[in-house]
């Protein structure tokens, strides 16, 4: 288990460098900053001035290495645009889009995986078969027209649900959370709901596509064959064995989500990263950029090695390097 | 002489000999497909009586395994009972509907498959998959089905069976799973075990172990066993008596010494004669000519009798039944008057 964890800590710091190192000299191309920041009238003095006290005069493997010290630290700079820290307005983003994408997640798979089951044992239904088509539509409806459609319903002719922001929140250390509130609730269901929808058909499909190959083994016959009956059979044998997939799909679903749940957050006006990024884009605002694409790569990282230990907790084949 | 007629198990029975293990009467299995209804077992009757082993022998397509999958209530979509009846221990199970039969399969039927190491799931512990079917057909609490489990390894044969009911079947030999799932099939003292091709995936050397198992729990627990299997060796060592299956019909039936040195039906000797022998070495192996026909493309008459040495016209026209033929039973004109 240490062997493992620190093989992982060491692929974990080479992933996070090699993309800080891509992104970095990606954003090189973006734009001129200083251009940016200061008015046209400004003078070339004012323009060097600025240049040294950003650290643009530097060359650039110097500026890389200043920022791969400095944001093991824990400080990602100041933004060029707003002169604000980094750290501080993206840990003041990160929860609502996190708690949005984790919200959405369970719901994708607390309703994916039983219509995934029940699609597959019942599939000469005409539920099943309604089931299936639906889903086509889930998988091919864009989240913005999903969202302005949740909108329309349960907002403006309902009534019952907020469309826009996230409610009131409560503090919790540097974390800001909605769920412990009733405006909070109210106000995450929708943007999880729509954010959700593409998930939960594609979990519905993947189940319902791993549950046809496994309900043919011989081990399922085998345990009919015991007299189990077929909820457990379904349910515990079965399914167990199509969660390898579906556990790899939602971890590298969670990590596109985190990173481009902007179109939702943009419909539900919700104060994600999602906006933080595309407004450091349009300003070449570079400590931005960088340190939203560090902490994406480390939450890729960090869902891969939950994956993998996730892997060994279902399937005992692979406990192996254990011993 | 027909075979033995059906004792009705409906009414009260007065004789106190024991309900045979399976009584398979008038059996007839049917696919119905696009192109018509194809009739895997046609009118097949088989009896095993506690304590014996009957074994089914055939070559693939033949509807050995079928039978035994019809019995056990397991058939695949689309293929159904249409004729007949099957009594398990006396009780009528081919009309039981889906939740009645979850209750018989396992308590009074158990099943051994072909492939071992494909037919235990490989994310449960054997302890796991032993506790959950014995505590299915039993009262017994946690504590109690444990110990159920470790006497039932211990007596299919698995050393150190404390240890190895906490691992999972990838850390067993082919062997030893076999002999897990034997353990799986007994978990409930089932009157009647079908054991389809149980010794075919593995090692010659294993075979004799697995078969010699089969046949002490056979013995010991007064279980009927079908052997279902393409291998007259196994037979020869294991059953009691044979049914010899071919296109969907039992053609020959009879204890295992008769049918082995004294075969009746054609093709059951063929069968023989085509055992290779270890002690005289042979330029080409004896075979019969020919293959046993498709569902869809049965002969008129006996399905036998394009290969058929001895085959008459009246074989091209009539189907025949099993009749007396010497020891045995068989279903060949050549013992009821002849073939023209």
């Amino acid at each position: 288990m240490l062997a493992f964890l620190i093989k992982r800590s060491a692929n974990a710091v080479f992933v996070m460098l090699s993309v800080s190192f891509i992104a970095f000299m990606i954003f090189r191309f973006v734009g001129d900053p200083v251009d940016l920041m200061l008015n046209e009238q400004a003078t070339q003095a004012q323009r060097d001035e600025l240049r040294i006290r950003l650290g643009l005069d530097e060359p650039f493997i110097m500026q890389f290495g200043t920022f791969v010290s400095n944001a093991a630290q824990g400080d990602f700079g100041i933004s060029f645009r707003n002169q604000q820290d980094v750290l501080g307005m993206i840990s003041e983003r990160f929860p609502a889009t996190f708690e949005l994408v984790i919200v959405a997640t369970i719901i994708s798979l607390v309703v994916g995986i039983p219509l995934g089951v029940i699609t597959a044992i019942r599939r000469q239904t005409w539920y099943a078969e309604a089931m299936q088509f639906v889903s086509i539509i889930g998988v091919s409806l864009p989240s913005f027209v999903v969202g302005i459609g949740l909108i329309l319903i349960f907002s403006v002719w309902l009534g019952w649900l907020p469309a826009f922001g996230r409610g009131e929140t409560v503090q919790l250390g540097w974390w800001s959370t909605g769920l412990l509130t009733h405006s909070g609730r109210m106000s995450i269901i929708l943007p999880a709901l729509s954010l959700s929808l593409f998930q939960i058909t594609l979990v519905m499909r993947l189940v319902r596509a791993e549950m046809l190959e496994v309900l043919r083994s011989d081990f399922i016959k085998f345990a009919r064959a015991r007299g189990i009956p077929a909820r457990a059979i379904h349910f515990r044998h079965a399914l167990r064995n199509c969660l390898m997939p579906v556990v790899t799909m939602t971890a590298m679903q969670i990590g596109g989500l985190i990173a481009f749940a902007l179109v939702t957050e943009t419909v539900f006006q919700w104060p994600g990263m999602g906006l933080l990024f595309i407004q450091a884009v349009t300003f070449v605002d570079v400590p931005i950029m960088a340190a939203y694409l560090c902490i994406v790569a480390l939450i890729f990282v960090l869902l891969n090695t939950i994956v993998d230990i996730t892997y060994a907790m279902i399937d005992p084949r692979l406990r192996g390097a254990e011993k | 002489m027909m075979l033995q007629p059906v004792i009705s198990m409906d009414s009260p029975g007065t004789a106190p000999a024991p309900a045979p293990a399976l009584e398979v009467s008038n059996l007839t299995v049917e696919f119905p497909t696009k192109r018509g209804v194809l009739t895997a077992i046609d009118d097949v009757s088989m009896r095993i009586e506690p304590g014996e082993i009957l074994g089914v022998v055939g070559e693939s397509g033949a509807g050995k395994s079928i039978t035994g999958l019809a019995v056990l209530g397991l058939l695949e979509s689309p293929g159904r009972i249409t004729g007949g009846k099957i009594h398990v221990g006396g009780r009528r199970v081919d009309t039981l509907g889906e939740d009645e039969l979850t209750k018989v399969r396992g308590r009074e039927m158990g099943a051994i498959f072909q492939d071992p190491l494909t037919a235990l799931n490989p994310l449960f512990s054997i302890g796991a998959q032993l506790v959950e079917t014995i505590r299915r057909h039993t009262d017994l609490g946690k504590e109690a089905a444990r110990a159920r489990a470790l006497q039932l390894l211990r007596e299919v044969g698995i050393p150190a069976p404390d240890e190895r009911l906490k691992q999972y079947p990838h850390q067993f030999s082919g062997g030893m799973r076999q002999r897990v799932v034997i353990a799986l099939a007994l978990a409930a003292e089932p009157g009647l075990i079908i054991a389809d091709e149980p010794t075919t995936a593995l090692d010659v050397s294993i075979q004799a172990q697995i078969t010699a198992l089969l046949r002490r729990l056979c013995k010991e627990h007064r279980t009927g066993i079908m052997l279902v299997t393409h291998d007259m060796g196994v037979i020869a060592e294991t059953a009691d008596r044979v049914a010899v299956m071919y296109s969907g019909r039992v053609v020959e039936t009879g204890r295992v010494e008769d049918v082995i040195h004294n075969p009746q039906h054609p093709y059951t000797r063929g069968l023989m004669a085509a055992i290779p022998s270890l002690h005289d070495r042979v330029e080409t192996l004896t075979q019969i000519d020919g293959s046993m026909p498709r569902l869809n493309a049965r002969p008129d008459g006996c399905a036998f009798n394009p290969r058929c040495p001895n085959a008459g016209p009246r074989c091209r026209r009539d189907r025949p039944d099993l009749v007396t033929a010497g020891p045995s039973l068989a279903a060949c004109f050549l013992h009821e008057g002849g073939t023209q």
